[in-house]
C-alpha cells in the first residue's frame, strides 16, 4: 500500500458532505431502503485523522487485464459478447484538483443484463467470456480508463415492471476514507434512467445528470470501440490555514 | 456579482447493490480467476505487531433480519497508533499491517469476521486522545449512500469515557451502541441500521 509521492500530501479534512445533494437513507420507492435506513440523525463532526487518513493502493496490485472486462474472464483467444466499449475520464476532488492513485472497482451486468452471481435469477443467459468486475489506478492527472462491454438493462423486483437502466457499478478510493464512494454510471440517451427508482433516490436533477456519461465519438476507436466519459468527483480537502495541530497530526 | 467559486460537487452516491461482491470481492462469489485474492481479505501476517483480536458482528435491518448482502470495510491505525497512509505525518506505520479490511457478512448466516490487531490510540483535532476504535463504512443494497461509524472496545472504560467523539452523543445510552460486546481477543460489533438499538452512525 504504498503510494509515489511526489508532493507532501495533503491532510485538511474534507468538505462536509452536502447531504441535499446525496439520496436520504428513506427512500420508499426503492423498497428495500424502508428497513435499511437510518433513523437517527446522524451525529455530524469534522473528519479526525482517522477519516483523513485513508489506504492507498500501488500499480503493483494490479494484473495485466484487470482494466479488461472483455477479455479477464474469457477462455484464451476468445472474448466476451456485446458491444465493445471504452470507459474513460479522470477523477477529481471538489476543488477540481486530480486524485492520483485512485483505485476504482467496476461491475455490471453482461450485454444481456444478466450478473455473474448465484443470488441472480433473472432468465436471461450468463456469458461464459464475461465475469463483470474490474479495476484500475488513476495516473498523476487523475486519468483512468478500462475496455469492456455495454451492459444490458434487466427487470428486478421492487415494483411489479421495475427495470435498471444499463449501468455500470463503481467504488473509489481517494487518499482519506472519509471520500469513500461508491456509484453507478449510466449512459447518455437511455430514456429507462428517469423511470428508474433507484435513480430516482437522488433528490436533484443535476446530481442525477452527472451520473450520465455521455459518448465520446473523439476519442471512440474507428471499427473497435465507442468510448464513453466518465469524471468522478470526491469530497475536497480543505486547506490547512491556521489550524492548530499540538500533536503534528 | 462576485467572483464565483467554482467548487465541483461531489459525485452522488448510489446502492451498492445486491451484487456488489462481484466487484469487490469476487472470489468470494465464485468469480475466480481475475483477482488472485479478495483485496482487504487479509490485514495481518506473521510480523505483524501487536495484539490479534478478532471482530465479528452482523449488520442487523429494522426487522431483525441479518443482512446477508452487505459488505464492510474497516480502517484502523496500527498497535501504535499510526495509520498506513500518505496522509499520516506522525510517523511510519508497522508496514506488515495494512489497516484496512474488506469483509462481506456471510451469504447464510450475516456474520463478517476481520482478524486484525488492536489499534493504539490517535489524537482528536485538539491533540487529545481518542479511545481505541476501528472505523467502519457499510454498504448494501437498499443503502443509499454508505454508513460510517466506529467500533470502541468494551475494556477501554477509562479511555472511552475521554473519548471526544463519544462524548459529543447526547443521548447517553445510545454511546453503548458503539462499543463492542466480548473481551480480548474476540470482540462481537453488531450494527443496527434501525429501532430501538439503532447505532450511531457519523456524518464525518
Amino acid at each position: 500500500m504504498s503510494a509515489r509521492q511526489n508532493r507532501k500530501p495533503k491532510t485538511g479534512a474534507f468538505f462536509q458532505r452536502d447531504r441535499d445533494w446525496h439520496a436520504p437513507a428513506f427512500t420508499p420507492g426503492y423498497k428495500t431502503s424502508v428497513l435499511r435506513s437510518p433513523q437517527q440523525a446522524l451525529l455530524s463532526l469534522d473528519g479526525t485523522i482517522s477519516e483523513i487518513t485513508g489506504p492507498v493502493f500501488g500499480h503493483s496490485i494490479l494484473g495485466e487485464l484487470d482494466n479488461d472486462l472483455i477479455h479477464n474472464f474469457a477462455k484464451p483467444g476468445e472474448s466476451a459478447i456485446g458491444e465493445r466499449i471504452i470507459v474513460h475520464g479522470r477523477v477529481l476532488d471538489e476543488r477540481g484538483l486530480p486524485v492520483r492513485s485512485a483505485l476504482l472497482e467496476f461491475w455490471q451486468a453482461n450485454a444481456g443484463g444478466r450478473y455473474r452471481h448465484k443470488k441472480e435469477s433473472y432468465l436471461a443467459a450468463l456469458d461464459p467470456n464475461f465475469g463483470g468486475c474490474g479495476r484500475t489506478i488513476t495516473d498523476d492527472e487523475g486519468h483512468y480508463f478500462f475496455r469492456t462491454i455495454r451492459p444490458g438493462a434487466y427487470p428486478w423486483p421492487n415494483g411489479v415492471n421495475d427495470w435498471r437502466p444499463a449501468h455500470i457499478h463503481f467504488s473509489i478510493f481517494g487518499h482519506g476514507f472519509a471520500q469513500r464512494l461508491i456509484t453507478q454510471m449510466y449512459f447518455e440517451g437511455d430514456p429507462m434512467i428517469w423511470k428508474c427508482p433507484i435513480v430516482n433516490t437522488i433528490p436533484d436533477r443535476r446530481a442525477i445528470e452527472q451520473l450520465i456519461a455521455p459518448l465520446d465519438w473523439a476519442n471512440t476507436i474507428p471499427m473497435d470501440a465507442r468510448a464513453y466519459k466518465f469524471d468522478i468527483v470526491l469530497r475536497g480537502r480543505r486547506s490547512t490555514f491556521f489550524e492548530n495541530r499540538p500533536e503534528g497530526n | 456579482m462576485v467572483q464565483e467559486l467554482g467548487y465541483l460537487k461531489e459525485t452522488a452516491s448510489q446502492t451498492a447493490g445486491p451484487y456488489v461482491h462481484i466487484g469487490l470481492t469476487p472470489n468470494f462469489c465464485g468469480i475466480a480467476g481475475v483477482y488472485e485474492a479478495d483485496l482487504g481479505a487479509s490485514m495481518v501476517n506473521d510480523k505483524t505487531l501487536g495484539q490479534r483480536i478478532t471482530v465479528k458482528g452482523r449488520v442487523i435491518d429494522g426487522a431483525g433480519m441479518p443482512l446477508r448482502d452487505a459488505l464492510i470495510e474497516i480502517w484502523q491505525a496500527d498497535a501504535a497508533g499510526l495509520y498506513n497512509s500518505p496522509s499520516e505525518m506522525r510517523g511510519a506505520a508497522d508496514p506488515n499491517f495494512t489497516g484496512w479490511g474488506r469483509c462481506p457478512t456471510g451469504a447464510e448466516d450475516g456474520v463478517f469476521t476481520f482478524e486484525t490487531v488492536k489499534p493504539g490510540r490517535v489524537p482528536f483535532k485538539d491533540g487529545r486522545l481518542m479511545a481505541p476504535h476501528i472505523t467502519f463504512w457499510i454498504v448494501a443494497r437498499g443503502i443509499n449512500i454508505g454508513l460510517h461509524t466506529r467500533m470502541y472496545f468494551p475494556d477501554e472504560a477509562a479511555a472511552n469515557a475521554e473519548d471526544p467523539l463519544l462524548a459529543r452523543i447526547e443521548h447517553r445510552h445510545r454511546a453503548e451502541t458503539l462499543v463492542a460486546a466480548g473481551a480480548a481477543p474476540s470482540y462481537t460489533f453488531d450494527i443496527h441500521l434501525q429501532g430501538e438499538k439503532e447505532t450511531v452512525f457519523l456524518d464525518i
